[in-house]
């Protein structure tokens, strides 16, 4: 029997961002005992470097804006593999949602006449999002968090969720160990929300932190639950390039909001020579008309540096490709360039980009102010994740929510940047109430002990072998095969290699040594997050070979093409009898007539 | 596009990934029983401090404990003291350091030491539950929503850049030296007691906790706190005077605090 302790809630929330404090928020306002684990302290979750905005259909700055637009918009950018419904009520609950943060003490930037300021990001028609500089997700995360610890949450901070605790298919619980000394814990819970975030860790290069190992997709994946649109990876076009080691460092879209311009070696603005038919009608057909745009010019249309973050990143690749790249083979970002249409130029991008400034100052040695920055993909977002009742967020298991970017369904094939703050508010909240009411609908359940200590044994293995793999290694082979094989351009055979690969590593995973004790040890903590990086990576390759065309952020150099038939589907994926992975088709969700009509008035 | 091609020339990072040799002496141990363990390893000049303790623990010590998150300078947490000064690990680059000598890395001092690099900083997170919370008044608008102006928005956004890597904390004496934990916030504190208190909607009143409680009146504004702050956030002069002139109207210039009031100030 292992030592453990026993903490009892109603609602279980695991994970510390945007989606997991609202939802904490919303449970514990409805009364019920909120319990919140998380794998770093409070207020460092990848919330905190969210930087252009929170897209929310307020009509601040250009009145034509309504929920109808906005809808319209994450569906387009989402090519249509989106679940209508979630984007309907993404679009209708996300100005409340922000307008509530204020009153909890945000202090989003202001229009002239005192209202929240709004500003253009990529794929979205009119200026949307709410900001604050390029720090709008550290102001999203401090006041959710400010407000979070007057509602009399417990709090476990540094603490991973080992796995979850089922009784007869319904939640039961969760287990798992505090970072610090190492000792196991016991949440019993009959309602869980799993707000973990992405999967970036998989990649080589990527924006992410150390924490996004896909633990909610894979714990709710072994629970039984349903994953959905798993091949649909974002990279984010504009990372950090040099030096090699800030590579995938993200450098926010705001820059092209504000009038940033994407340019080859050669000097030429290459995002002007491939506009996407469905982008055409709403895009720029010159660099003045783009750059009185992003002044606020409203006869205007947006330049092509504001295309869907999928399209924009293939372009870059492009260029690099056919040898246009810059030195260290990506673009140039340049948004020094506005200081010849405005005065005071370089005092505009220091206020409006604050951080980009500081980050290219002190990381390479570059004033934005003065000269463009290098860029390229970033693995950046999974679209795909726990498949949700749209209205409740509730997992195909009983008492198993998602909420946040561990969720599937909003954002499709691919997410229009802004919509992700808007999302972990909108469903963290729905998520948390619809938690509480099957909290007190349904009562507890019983926890297996047997599960319990099955889930302790394996996680001590690794200190009882005394010689085996690294699980730095495995991690770094994983992350090369994920780069190299199922990264932003995919091929057949290659992925079909990086399943091998894949498999391989799990055998290694299974024979890893850790030295040291449990007190505070990253080697432990690496070697027990390899089971859910080689589950997620297992399952966007499964899924990425499945889907033979190209869509939004899923692009098939054998398949370049969409295909009518692969467009009517989504892929699901769930553990099979046997313990593998099973793929399966399901329809996409229709439109209601009122959505089809909206799209239609919108094309 | 001449200008643009110039300016690209330019735009190239003229940092070298030639690899040099350095030793780092990283403090290892427990609850402040330890010693500085030497660790010699491969470098090249754009690298941050994190990274060599990254590549540290992925070649020759798995166990090495270290916080760290965004890596690009947001979250705040892989703070600790390089070569005596306090500093985050992801956002001091190596060529700003002497590495011909060993370069030493440890946890901050003012925090009790739980492993390596790793210390205890609960005790932030339950000074900050003890400050009153914003308290907004009444909607400006029918639909709910206020009205402000930029320019009341700017000097608390200063505020709200804070990142929480408390290493104001760690360098203010009267935490690090005279231990006044239990009488004085620090300066992250005043930080956030200051957002509250200018945030243009608020109504709540902090001058008495601040004055009695939060021992605002400790701070000497000797300034090692703005000095640290990787935020670049004016601590002293924007943040805690500014405070210590509302709790000096407050409780000892009633007189001056009505005319300011009559004046609607």
């Amino acid at each position: 029997m292992p030592d453990y302790q026993t903490h009892e809630y109603d609602v279980l929330v695991i994970g510390a961002g945007g989606a997991g404090l609202r939802a904490a928020v919303e449970a514990s306002s409805r009364g019920v005992k909120v319990g919140l684990v998380c794998k770093s302290l409070l207020g460092k979750a990848h919330t905190v470097m969210a930087e252009g905005g929170m897209a929310a259909a307020i009509g601040n700055v250009d009145d034509r804006d309504n929920w109808r637009v906005h809808f319209a918009d994450t569906m387009r950018g989402g090519q249509y593999m989106n679940n209508p419904h979630m984007a309907e009520i993404h679009a209708k609950e996300a100005p409340a949602r922000v307008r509530e943060l204020e009153a909890w003490g945000a202090l989003f930037d202001r229009t002239p006449d005192g209202r929240i300021l709004q500003r253009n990001f990529g794929g979205h028609r009119y200026p949307r999002l709410a900001h604050v500089g390029d720090r709008t997700g550290l102001e999203l995360i401090r006041t959710l968090q400010d407000h979070t610890i007057h509602q009399g949450i417990e709090v476990h901070m540094e603490c991973t969720v080992l796995d979850l605790l089922t009784d007869a298919g319904r939640i039961a619980g969760a287990f798992g160990y505090d970072r610090e000394r190492g000792r196991f814990r016991l949440f019993r819970a009959p309602a869980i929300v799993l707000a973990t975030g992405g999967i970036g860790r998989a990649y080589k290069i990527t924006s992410n932190s150390w924490e996004y190992t896909g633990d909610g997709q894979s714990l709710a994946y072994r629970a039984g639950a349903i994953l959905m649109d798993m091949e649909f990876v974002q990279f984010h076009p504009t990372g950090m390039i040099w030096p090699p080691s800030v590579r995938g460092i993200l450098v926010t879209e705001g820059v092209r909001g504000e009038g940033g311009v994407l340019r080859n070696s050669e000097g030429r603005r290459f995002m002007f020579d491939d506009i996407p038919e469905n982008y055409r009608s709403q895009t720029a057909d010159n660099e003045d008309e783009g750059w009185r745009y992003t002044q606020g010019d409203k006869d205007a249309r947006r330049p092509p540096e504001l295309l869907t973050r999928d399209h924009v990143a293939r372009c870059i690749r492009r260029e690099v490709r056919e040898g246009r790249g810059s030195p260290h083979g990506g673009a140039f970002l340049d948004i020094a360039w506005i200081k010849e249409r405005l005065p005071n130029g370089a005092e505009h991008i220091k206020r409006k980009l604050p951080s980009m400034y500081h980050q290219f100052k002190q990381l390479a040695d570059i004033d934005i102010t003065q000269t463009p920055m290098e860029v390229g993909p970033t693995t950046h977002y999974m679209m795909g994740g726990v498949r949700v009742d749209a209205d409740t967020q509730m997992s195909d298991v009983p008492g198993l929510f998602a909420a946040g970017e561990c969720g599937a369904g909003l954002h499709g094939a691919n997410r229009l940047g802004g919509n992700s703050l808007s999302d972990l508010v909108v469903f963290g909240k729905r998520a948390g109430e619809h938690a509480a009411q099957f909290a007190k609908a349904r009562g507890a359940a019983q926890v297996n002990p047997d599960q319990v200590d099955e889930i302790a044994r394996r996680a001590l293995q690794p200190f009882e072998r005394h010689s085996g793999p690294n699980p730095y290694d495995i991690q770094h082979q994983l992350q090369d095969v994920m780069q190299d094989m199922v990264g932003i351009v995919r091929r057949e055979e290659e992925m079909q290699e990086a399943l091998e690969r894949i498999d391989a590593l799990k055998d290694c995973a299974g024979k890893v040594a850790v030295p040291g004790n449990r007190e505070y040890n990253p080697g432990w903590h690496t070697a027990l997050d390899l089971q859910n990086l080689l589950t997620v990576s297992e399952a966007i390759a499964l899924a990425a070979i499945d889907r033979k065309e190209s869509r939004g952020a899923h692009f098939r150099e054998d398949y370049p093409e969409k295909s009518a038939a692969a467009a009517k589907f989504n892929l699901t994926i769930r553990r099979g009898q046997d313990g593998s992975m099973t793929l399966g088709h399901e329809p996409v969700v229709s439109l209601t007539d009122e959505q089809k009509q909206i799209i239609e008035e919108m094309k | 596009m001449a200008t643009a091609t110039t300016t690209q020339t330019a735009a190239v990072s003229q940092i070298s990934t030639a690899e040099k040799t350095v030793t780092f002496e990283i403090w290892r141990g427990e609850r402040g029983q330890g010693e500085f363990r030497p660790y010699t390893t491969q470098v090249s000049e754009g690298m941050v401090v994190l990274d060599v303790i990254h590549r540290i623990q992925a070649e020759q010590a798995p166990d090495l404990a270290a916080r760290w998150n965004c890596k690009a300078g947001k979250c705040g947490s892989c703070s600790a003291e390089i070569n005596g000064m306090p500093k985050l690990m992801c956002m001091t680059r190596l060529n700003s350091l002497d590495t011909d000598k060993p370069v030493r890395v440890e946890p901050m001092k003012t925090f009790p030491s739980i492993r390596d690099l790793v210390t205890d900083v609960s005790w932030n997170f339950e000074v900050k539950k003890r400050i009153r919370k914003f308290q907004p008044r009444p909607p400006d608008a029918p639909d709910g929503t206020w009205r402000m102006q930029q320019a009341d928005a700017d000097r608390v956004q200063e505020f709200r850049k804070c990142i929480e890597c408390f290493l104001c904390q760690d360098v203010c004496h009267v935490l690090r030296d005279h231990h006044l934990h239990d009488r004085f916030i620090g300066p992250r504190f005043f930080v956030y007691s200051a957002a509250l208190e200018m945030q243009p909607l608020d109504t709540a009143d902090r001058l008495a906790d601040l004055r009695r409680r939060d021992g605002i009146g400790y701070c000497n504004i000797t300034k090692c706190c703005t000095k640290v702050c990787p935020e670049e956030i004016h601590i002293t002069d924007n943040a805690i005077i500014p405070l210590k002139e509302r709790v000096v109207d407050e409780f000892f210039d009633p007189l001056g605090k009505l005319f300011r009031k009559f004046r609607g100030k």
